[in-house]
């Protein structure tokens, strides 16, 4: 870096600073350290906090897409890594499950004024975490694929197959359907929507035992298995950014990817303007006749760590606030569907929207619900491959999430 | 030495072995025999964007009070040892007395999490190490005879794959092998096959990770072997020639047996690195088709969605340790004879 570049960065970073102190940050002192996944949407929110650094207060961000990896360890320590963690329905009960993350209600009294009562995540009363975003996984469809191949849009997962099957018939496309299947997380995903939209039940009521080995598990998985069949036979190894490029590159017609997604799909950069312009949101399909998107709620806030200061708590708080404004959520207006008041709807989240509507159900907040999930991700991969029967694949999810649950007490 | 001498040279390491060795491992050893806490549940009603639930909630003010009183969790003997995820001792004796047939019984157990992962692991170790050996002495063979002028590239170039961090190396040719990548595109034109996937099958990705543990692991024993070479005496050689010997008939019995030392060293340095192979596993998302027991371990260091599962890791690093013993055995008697003829 030459002198000239060195004092104009120089410059740059004094007047980012001086200007954020004028933005109304209202943080003088203290040390915020925010840890977030990394999207499009948080990394708009965590440049939005970065600007409440300098004079006085020390704001430092890490996005990661595996933070929730991350988080227990680094909260748990005294005092803890991050003053904020990214949370979600499903990160909010890992803090939670270890008492890791602190009530919120007196902040929100004082500093809250902006803050719609939606946006509030509340658990017997207290306020434990500020939601700024809600997702769901949705239908992303390709209309000039769709028109081709003559169907409409699918509104449930069998129209979804016989679209596939005409697409493939066509000769338009090998593999038209793509999927977040990858072993792991992201399959106990997609088993836990499927499931849900099936109508399923994953607990006996008000207990840890696991109730997933039924003819609702059965059909759920033959579901996941016919779906694949339409899949690059590499889907065991896609995740969200692996769709995104297959999307983008044009070799999908069909998938239910995340609503954070969408505007990344149609942002003019990493595919052609003709796949863009054909790329369309739906809400998630349903499954066996149900009328319920198959598809699971989310979403997506900030919780304050318990092990820090009540110094550094506070003002945390105040640069979560800042960096969830609406001002800046209209100025993002296509990367999420804020939940802040005043901000208009963007074109890119009807997917959200409708699944929402269809009164698709909210990710169990539950303290086992992780474990189950985990134990979905490991397990069926082998059914997907062919190796074993739907049954024994679910047999084999609730054994060794029974393992996992009596190691973590919960059985 | 004296035996004073001795010893105040030995005890800053033997303490330091003690210290960062010994010590955690009875550490972890502990820790496997204790399991977290029964939970308290109570139940709370939820409340955020998309309505109100009521759901159960773990008692943080109770389970606070239950670690207090004993930190270290409840205790459960060997029970994390015998469970589903570990040996499975009670599934095992149900298979076997249900069991209508061999392979049957076998397929039962491939489908228990920790001998599943111990098939994979136990096959890449015996087919890796012994190519490893193999290909490393060719191609030390080979290199030891190029003009002096090409040997110093060609031995940079050929340490490479060794050099090169196995996570990232695995993690390009991850996208070298997918069905769009260059070796992966290459694969489907030469077998004519446009749906021929290396990451779809699990033999594909176990064929796929072997050959990458050979491409990674094979510099090492090429350049002990390399090494090894430059100490064959010249005269041996030489008198071996003036016999009549040819090339084959040299390198099988004067070189192969001066280097027979390395190949008992680099088989022990194999085998315990294989048995502990992990980041290709990472590297190429493998955990569909291939998991090892140094996977299992990382996966419930990770947790999922934060469970993390110490006693179960702490079980799964024990079994390791005794495996890796128990393989290693054979050569270090071996090793122990061969000491005690010389000496």
């Amino acid at each position: 870096m030459n002198m000239l570049s060195k004092i104009a960065l120089t410059a740059a970073v004094a007047i980012a600073g001086s200007s954020s102190a004028f933005a109304g940050c209202g943080v003088s002192s203290g040390s915020v350290r925010i840890i977030a996944n990394d999207f499009p949407a948080s990394q708009a929110v965590s440049a939005e906090a970065m600007k409440c650094d300098g004079s006085g207060a020390s704001v430092s961000v890490n996005l990661n897409k595996d933070y929730k990896d991350l988080i227990v360890a680094a909260m748990t320590a005294n005092p803890a890594e991050y003053t904020t963690s990214h949370a979600t329905n499903s990160t909010l009960v890992t803090l939670m499950n270890d008492d890791l993350v602190r009530p919120l209600n007196d902040y929100v009294a004082k500093y809250g004024q902006g803050i719609a009562k939606s946006q509030l995540i509340t658990v017997d009363g207290n306020v434990m975490a500020i939601a700024f975003m809600a997702n769901a996984q949705h239908l992303f469809y390709r209309q000039d694929i769709l028109d081709a191949a003559g169907v409409g849009v699918p509104a449930s997962y069998d129209d979804v197959l016989a679209a596939a099957k005409a697409i493939k018939d066509k000769g338009l496309m090998d593999y038209p359907i793509a999927g977040t299947y990858k072993a792991g997380w992201n399959l106990g995903e997609e088993f836990v929507n499927m499931y849900l939209g099936h109508g399923g039940s994953f607990f006996k009521p008000g207990s840890a035992e696991p109730a997933i080995n039924n003819a609702k598990g059965v059909a759920t998985l033959n579901m996941m298995k016919a779906l694949s069949e339409y899949m690059n036979p590499d889907f065991l190894t896609h995740d969200s950014n692996a769709v995104q490029a297959s999307w983008e590159a044009g070799n999908v017609a069909m998938t239910n990817l995340w609503g954070s997604r969408a505007g990344a799909v149609t942002d003019g950069e990493g595919s052609t303007a003709d796949i863009e312009k054909n790329t369309k949101f739906a809400s998630a399909p349903t499954a066996a006749g149900g009328s319920v998107p198959a598809s699971t709620l989310w979403w997506d806030g900030f919780a304050i760590a318990k092990n820090i200061s009540d110094a550094d708590a506070e003002a945390t708080f105040k640069v979560v606030m800042a960096s969830i404004s609406s001002d800046m959520a209209k100025a993002n207006v296509d990367k999420a569907n804020w939940l802040m008041p005043g901000v208009p709807a963007r074109a890119t989240g009807v997917g959200v929207i409708a699944t929402a509507n269809g009164a698709a159900a909210p990710y169990p907040m539950l303290p086992y619900m992780g474990a189950l999930h985990g134990a979905a991700g490991g397990e069926l991969a082998d059914f997907l491959q062919g190796k074993e029967s739907a049954e024994q694949a679910l047999a084999d999810i609730e054994a060794a999430y029974r393992a996992a649950a009596k190691e973590k007490g919960f059985l | 030495m004296p035996h004073r001498t001795f010893m105040s040279f030995i005890w800053p390491s033997a303490l330091a072995m003690l210290l960062f060795i010994a010590l955690p491992i009875v550490s972890v050893a502990v820790q496997s025999l204790f399991v977290a806490h029964e939970q308290v549940f109570v139940e709370v009603e939820n409340c955020g964007p998309f309505g109100c639930t009521t759901v159960q909630k773990i008692d943080s003010q109770a389970t606070a009070a239950l670690r207090a009183a004993q930190p270290l969790g409840q205790f459960n003997g060997l029970g994390t040892y015998l469970n589903r995820n570990h040996l499975a001792s009670a599934e095992i004796s149900e298979a076997w007395q249900t069991r209508t047939d061999l392979a049957g019984f076998m397929s039962k157990i491939l489908n228990l999490p920790f001998y599943k992962a111990l098939s994979f692991t136990l096959t890449y170790t015996f087919v890796v190490t012994p190519f490893v050996i193999i290909l490393g002495f060719f191609v030390a063979l080979a290199v030891n005879r190029l003009p002096s002028f090409i040997k110093g590239p060609t031995i940079f170039i050929s340490l490479l794959p060794m050099i090169v961090t196995p996570l990232i190396g695995s993690l390009i040719l991850f996208w070298m092998i997918d069905a769009d990548g260059l070796i992966g595109g290459t694969l489907q034109l030469i077998f004519d096959d446009p749906d021929l996937s290396l990451k779809a099958s699990p033999a594909l990705t176990w064929v796929t990770l072997i050959v990458y543990g050979v491409w990674h692991s094979a510099p090492f024993s090429f350049i002990v072997f390399y090494a090894g070479l430059q100490t064959v005496p010249k005269d041996t050689l030489e008198s071996a020639m003036i016999d009549g010997a040819n090339r084959w008939e040299q390198v099988r019995y004067v070189v192969i047996p001066h280097l027979l030392p390395l190949v008992v060293f680099i088989s022990l340095m194999q085998l315990m690195d294989n048995f502990r192979v992990f980041e290709p596993i990472v590297g190429f998302n493998a955990e569909a088709s291939a998991t090892s027991l140094s996977w299992i371990i990382y996966n419930d260091l990770r947790g999922s969605d934060g469970n993390i599962l110490f006693g179960s890791a702490a079980a799964t690093s024990l079994l390791t340790i005794i495996g890796v013993c128990i393989l290693l055995t054979p050569v270090l008697i071996r090793t122990w004879r061969a000491h005690g003829a010389r000496a």
